[in-house]
């Protein structure tokens, strides 16, 4: 166990070979712990994002503080700790969604393969096209499900047929055979598992690198929460994916590496300022964390 | 435990599940809000009548054909002429210029605050725009004959523009409704759930592109409707078309020559002492009428339009 702190805390343990998964991930989230970890290293993942120190404020109060770790390339990373802990925030710094938050300012460094996401030249909306989003509610917009999903590609001017596009987004999202009948009625009539199915169909259609998903299953019954993690497991071998999650066991169901973020009152005690507690393998955080304050929130004896 | 075991269990105090006291004032309040519903119900009612019973004298003694389809106005001229045709083109004329002005200058304006202007921007100008609505009409009709028709229009075009004319009325009536598009396509942007726009940003739409396919369409209902609107005020809109517009019917589309509306005779014949039941007095009740009926028409299509486009996003 000693052991184990020590390499955590030199270097992030490599991995296996890419594609091989943990048991832990689809079973039980009690199961094999430290040692589990030694015979499943994988290649060293390149970083699809950098965070060095990231400090975003809405007006003057900091909402989180001193984020600092990276999220590998064609992983799952997920984003859990008690609301108001700035996950939501934090995710939304990642496409620059918070621009669009008047008064939301980023401090520190975002680094997407390398480059500065903040850095003056950086144009928000070509990074969008790149990292793309799916929020806890369902947001299809009122037009019919074949314009849903046409709607980013149109944006862009991606050339190719349109109803391929279409097509092969809904197949990819694994809808196309409940909807292929009904392309042209408003999304508005599926069900909200299948809306939040359709906005990840819509997310792919633009062939983007990142996934951001912020709770993407808490409005949705157990059914459809299942569906979209099977979809998750799927698309992980194609996409980097980040995912905000209240639901521990989801976590430790999809994701590889996990960041767990509390809330702590800062000094005159008068504002509550997120920070990361613990980030690594996500069956180090929920078998084997080093700190109690982790331990304690996934073992449901807070938060 | 069941319930007969409940019942019989000792010392449960009586339960009473009826009012404590009468609540007579939701009573009162009812009956008021009922009355207030029916004396606009009422009011409506009883002018539409009197509408319809005037119009039926009327067309007693003009033929409905010759009202409605001919081309000489001159009701009160020996012989006199009952043919309507250049008022109603002289209406349409002024409301048509209006729109022109107003659906260009009050949806900019409307995309402008609700989706580009920062918070304090927009607390600023949209009451001051609001304000706008509240300027007298006549103020409108001198500044078009005094100001308008002369420094602007006939500095621009010389002597086609007389000074009283069609285009000056119908710009300024444009303007007057400004406010009406704008404030009222404001509400119905500002309320497209912000979630639409960021899922439109978030795959990489701009600003522009999110604003004119995802707001714009979501809040489509509203906006029709803030143009109905402004197309009924264009239309009902009096002070203005009767101080530059000046009073002489026009048959023809001359947009820089006098011309006549609707409301423009009605308010100026009815002004002089008229006897009741004179032929000028009739007249004015028909024209009156047929005036309501186009605009109900129009008021009919839009909220059939704004039925079958409208995109319901919750
Ligand atoms: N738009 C905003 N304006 C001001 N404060 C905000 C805004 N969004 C979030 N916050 C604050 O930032 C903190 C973190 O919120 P959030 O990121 O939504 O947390 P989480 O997603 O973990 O529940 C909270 O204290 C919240 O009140
Ligand atoms: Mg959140």
């Amino acid at each position: 166990m000693t052991d184990e702190r020590q390499e955590r805390q030199r270097e992030v343990p490599e991995r296996g070979a890419p594609g091989v998964r943990l048991d832990v991930h689809h079973g039980d989230s009690a199961a094999p712990g430290v040692e589990g970890v030694e015979p499943k290293l994988r290649a060293q993942r390149e970083a699809v994002f950098s965070l060095k120190e990231v400090t975003v404020r809405y007006g003057t109060k900091p909402a989180v503080r001193d984020i600092t770790f990276d999220i590998g390339e064609t992983e799952i990373t997920a984003l859990i700790g008690p609301s108001g802990c700035g996950k939501s925030t934090l995710i939304r710094c990642l496409n620059r969604m918070n621009d669009l938050i008047p008064g939301a300012a980023v401090g520190g460094r975002v680094l997407y393969h390398g480059h500065d996401l903040y850095a003056a030249d950086v144009d928000p909306v070509e990074v969008r096209k790149r990292i793309g989003m799916v929020f806890q509610k369902p947001n299809p917009f009122p037009k019919s499900i074949y314009d849903n999903i046409a709607f980013g590609p149109r944006v862009l001017g991606m050339e190719g047929d349109m109803d391929e596009i279409v097509e092969r987004a809904l197949r990819h999202a694994v809808l196309w055979d409940e909807v292929k009948d009904r392309l042209k009625t408003n999304a508005f009539g599926m069900s909200g598992g299948q809306q939040q199915r359709l906005c990840i169909a819509r997310a792919l259609a633009v062939e983007p690198d990142v996934i951001l998903m912020d709770e993407p299953c808490s409005a949705l019954d157990p059914i459809s929460t299942g569906k979209i993690e099977d979809l998750m497991l799927d698309l992980e071998n194609e996409y980097s994916i980040v995912i905000v999650t209240h639901n521990m066991q989801q976590a430790a169901r999809v994701s590889d590496k996990t960041a767990f973020f509390t809330v702590e009152l800062d000094e005159d005690e008068k504002h509550r300022t997120g920070r990361v507690v613990e980030f690594d393998h996500t069956e180090k955080i929920f078998t084997n964390p080093s700190d109690p304050r982790t331990e304690a929130y996934v073992t449901g004896k807070v938060g | 435990m069941d319930a007969s075991a409940r019942a019989e269990a000792p010392g449960r105090p009586e339960i009473s599940l009826r009012a404590a006291r009468p609540r007579y004032g939701e009573k009162i309040i009812k009956g008021l809000l009922v009355l207030a519903a029916f004396v606009s119900v009422l009011t409506t009612t009883g002018i539409v009548l009197s509408l319809i019973e005037e119009t039926i004298v009327f067309l007693g003694d003009v033929p409905v054909g010759d009202f409605l389809f001919g081309t000489e106005w001159a009701p009160l001229f020996n012989p006199p002429s009952f043919g309507v045709l250049p008022l109603v083109t002289g209406t349409l004329v002024v409301g048509a210029i209006a729109m022109l002005v107003a659906t260009p200058l009050g949806l900019g304006a409307a995309i402008y605050l609700s989706e580009y202007a920062r918070p304090g921007v927009r607390k600023t100008i949209k009451p001051i725009l609001e304000l706008l609505a509240g300027v007298p009409t006549i103020v409108f009709g001198y500044f078009a004959l005094t100001f308008f028709t002369p420094e602007i229009l006939q500095a621009l075009f010389g002597n086609s523009i007389q000074i009283f004319n069609a285009l000056s009325a119908g710009i300024i009536v444009g303007f007057l409704v400004i406010p009406t598009v704008a404030s009222i396509s404001e509400d119905a942007m500002s309320a497209v759930p912000q979630s639409l726009r960021e899922g439109a940003f978030g795959l990489g739409g701009s600003k522009l592109q999110v604003t004119t396919r995802v707001v714009f369409p979501a809040a489509l209902s509203g906006i029709v409707a803030s143009l109905v609107l402004a197309m009924s005020r264009a239309v009902g809109e009096t002070m203005v078309v009767m101080i530059a517009g000046g009073l002489q019917p026009q048959w023809g589309l001359n947009l820089g020559q006098s011309m006549e509306t609707m409301t423009a005779f009605i308010a100026n014949t009815g002004k002089g002492d008229i006897a009741t039941g004179s032929i000028a007095y009739k007249t004015v009740f028909a024209v009156g009428m047929l005036l309501f009926l186009i605009t109900l028409v129009m008021n009919l299509f839009s909220i059939r339009f704004v039925r079958k486009y409208r995109q319901v996003y919750e």
